[in-house]
């Protein structure tokens, strides 16, 4: 679960890390009001939770109230990659000296939490660890004891800090770990750190990602990624709130599937077919009656789907339970839309046979179905 | 021969009496796995398909012998049975239990590595060694003892890919699945690592998805060490966007790492047979 720009500056703020003087806004009057608060030439940012909103016209300055006014009402009412903008973050303009990058993340293949600086900040880091991974510090920390006070300085002194500004930026990686840990968050990121004139390190960006698995140990955040997620679509959360794993996708064949790695596969088979994939659905691995009916509900009622492909692998899920928990969905719900099943493992002759008695083709493999499901496409008005 | 649990294995079930934990018993016991004691704290002293419960670990050990262990706690208290089982000196400790945080997972992991324990999962639909030892989820029947290697980062099309080997005639020395989420015990390199000393596994079937670079490690792997046996993968995902997660927290691609593409790409490079469809890997590997 992704925090707001000035969600992830309250956190930090509350850890005594500095960030620049800002104050949220929802309307307009409320943006020019922020501005009259701070009273200084402001960046106006764009709240959202989709990436890049930089490049897509989502930061603005603004140098008097009438500005903040007029540029609120422009953010106010864009979209950016499909997320609408609520709310926009009215923030002191900062004069840099330099733009550092410091972030913690989850590293997979290690198996713990790693520290990564650069003293080239406020571009892609990824980029950077392309072009020239020199510049980047990295540092892994101890699952079980922790990032210690003098690996921070270690870092600092290999950035090239001494003196006060090294305790300093020792102080900010300290803070930022601290956050890390009390919040679950699988990646907490600032980019850039700004190091003003006066030599103050400065939060100007931050970004904190939490662990979803997490969350119930922060019921807070819980209840709120249950009512309110901008960057999901009204499908995926109601998706969410029956733990079903959807992805909406911008294609026209509905699946569903058991398992991630299946439903994955199938999708892909969709690809090299020629067609389109509408969804990602995983209604688990048991694949229960109540779990196919939420599914079918949810991915019918995207209306670009025009044929349905279902692949269930039934492992210690009985086929005939399946067919028939289809056909009991069907007739409740009169669905009308073209299905394609592929539904095989333990009893799979009689749940096929059951398909077959309600005229639903059921295949055997996963290749037929997909080509089956694409060329219906063009069948269907 | 196999790898990490056969026909020695005896287990203890960490929350053998939860729905999962007794219906996955019962099937583990039918299948032939030598389950000698189940752990639920407060219902010591009842019984699980005739399998005797206790209230801890230390208890359940000094009555029975068990040397490998799977575990079906829900996620807020797994961590907790993960390292009573760890402490217990279980090798392997299977962990069924879906949605562990990365936090719990990341103290785990380095407990168990410091106890020189193996850790398979979590999210994992566990390990079988085909007609001597099942210690998961998976549906027994599909399987068939043989000369293949399996390992995968995903539950239901492992089944999909077995079932497919044993259609083929090609059986199976091990299956396992290392687990769907973003930090497990075991990676790609290790399994391959065990299956190349292993003499009872010939070829091995590797199922790949996106996220992380467990994949490109493994290339990196198979190339140093001239990897001795063939390989056929096949890698899931070209068509998931970036940014979302497909089904497992580990199945995500972050900016521009964890694409499908790029794992291909490098396990090809690594003269890995490629797979386009699951189907095909049982074809890859009876023209090896």
């Amino acid at each position: 679960m992704k925090l707001f720009e000035y969600e992830a500056k309250e956190i930090a703020q509350q850890y005594g890390l500095l960030v620049p003087r800002g104050i949220v806004a929802s309307t307009t009057q409320e943006a020019k009001e922020a501005f009259q608060n701070l009273n200084q030439p402001s960046m106006i940012k764009a709240q959202v939770l989709v990436a890049g909103r930089g490049k897509a016209g989502g930061i603005k300055p603004a140098s008097n109230p009438d500005e903040a006014f007029e540029v609120a009402k422009t953010l106010l009412s864009m979209t950016i990659k499909g997320e609408k903008v609520a709310k926009v973050l009215v923030e002191q303009k900062l004069a840099g000296k330099h733009e550092r990058y410091l972030s913690i993340v989850v590293d997979r293949s290690s198996r713990c939490y790693t520290l990564l600086c650069s003293t080239e900040g406020g571009v892609d880091i990824e980029q950077i660890a392309l072009q020239s991974p020199e510049k980047i510090v990295r540092h892994k920390i101890d699952p079980l004891i922790g990032l210690q006070p003098f690996e921070s300085r270690l870092v600092a002194r290999r950035l090239g800090y001494s003196g006060k500004q090294m305790n300093q930026l020792t102080s900010v990686i300290s803070k930022l770990y601290e956050i890390m840990l009390d919040y679950d968050a699988e990646l907490i990121e600032s980019n850039p750190l700004i190091e003003t004139e006066n030599g103050e390190l400065v939060a100007a960006d931050l970004r904190i990602l939490l662990d979803d698995n997490s969350l119930f140990r922060h019921q807070k955040f819980l209840e709120r990624m249950k009512t309110f997620e901008p960057d999901m679509t009204d499908l995926e959360v109601k998706a969410r709130e029956k733990d079903l794993a959807y992805v909406e996708l911008d294609g026209d064949v509905g699946i569903i599937g058991n398992g991630a790695g299946l439903v994955m596969a199938t999708l892909d088979m969709i690809l090299d077919y020629k067609g389109k994939p509408a969804n990602f659905c995983d209604v688990g691995g048991g694949a229960s009656e109540e779990r196919i009916a939420s599914a079918l509900e949810i991915v019918l009622a995207n209306p670009r789907v025009k044929v349905l492909l279902i692949n269930i692998m039934g492992g210690i899920t009985r086929c005939d339970d399946v067919a028939r928990a289809i056909l009991d969905i069907q007739k409740k719900m009169g669905i009308a839309k073209p299905m394609v099943i592929r539904l095989v493992g333990t009893n799979e002759e009689e749940g096929q046979r059951i398909l077959a008695a309600a005229n639903i083709p059921s295949l055997n493999s996963m290749e037929e179905a997909a080509a089956k499901a694409v060329e219906l496409i063009p069948k269907v008005k | 021969m196999a790898i990490l649990i056969g026909k020695n294995t005896t287990a203890l079930v960490q929350g053998i009496t939860g729905s999962q934990g007794s219906y996955h018993t019962k099937l583990m016991l039918e299948y032939g796995t030598r389950i000698v004691a189940g752990v639920t704290p407060g219902k010591g002293g009842t019984e699980v398909h005739g399998v005797p419960v206790f209230d801890t670990v230390e208890e359940a050990m000094s009555r029975f012998n068990a040397n490998a262990s799977i575990i079906f706690v829900p996620a807020p208290s797994a961590k907790d049975a993960v390292l009573e089982n760890i402490a217990a000196g279980f090798n392997p400790v299977v962990v069924i239990t879906e949605g562990l945080p990365v936090k719990d997972e990341i103290q785990i992991m380095e407990v168990a590595r410091l106890k020189g324990i193996t850790i398979i999962g979590p999210n994992t639909p566990g390990i079988i060694t085909p007609s001597e030892c099942k210690l998961g989820i998976m549906p027994g029947h599909i399987f068939k003892q043989g000369k293949v290697g399996l390992v995968s980062r995903s539950g239901t099309l492992t089944y999909e890919i077995a079932a497919s080997l044993t259609a083929a005639g090609l059986g199976q020395s091990t299956c396992l699945g290392v687990g769907g989420d973003p930090v497990v015990g075991l990676s790609f390199v290790d399994v391959l690592e065990m299956f190349r000393k292993d003499p009872g596994t010939e070829s091995i079937a590797m199922i790949g998805e996106i996220g992380g670079n467990a994949e490109e490690m493994a290339a990196e792997y198979i190339k140093n060490t001239k990897y001795p046996k063939p390989i056929a993968a096949y890698v899931a995902g070209r068509a998931a966007p970036p940014g979302k997660r497909m089904g497992h927290a580990g199945a995500i691609i972050m900016g521009r790492s964890g694409t499908a593409e790029t794992k291909i790409e490098a396990l090809k490079d690594a003269g890995v047979n490629l797979a386009l469809k699951p189907g095909e890997i049982a074809k890859l590997l009876k023209s090896c």
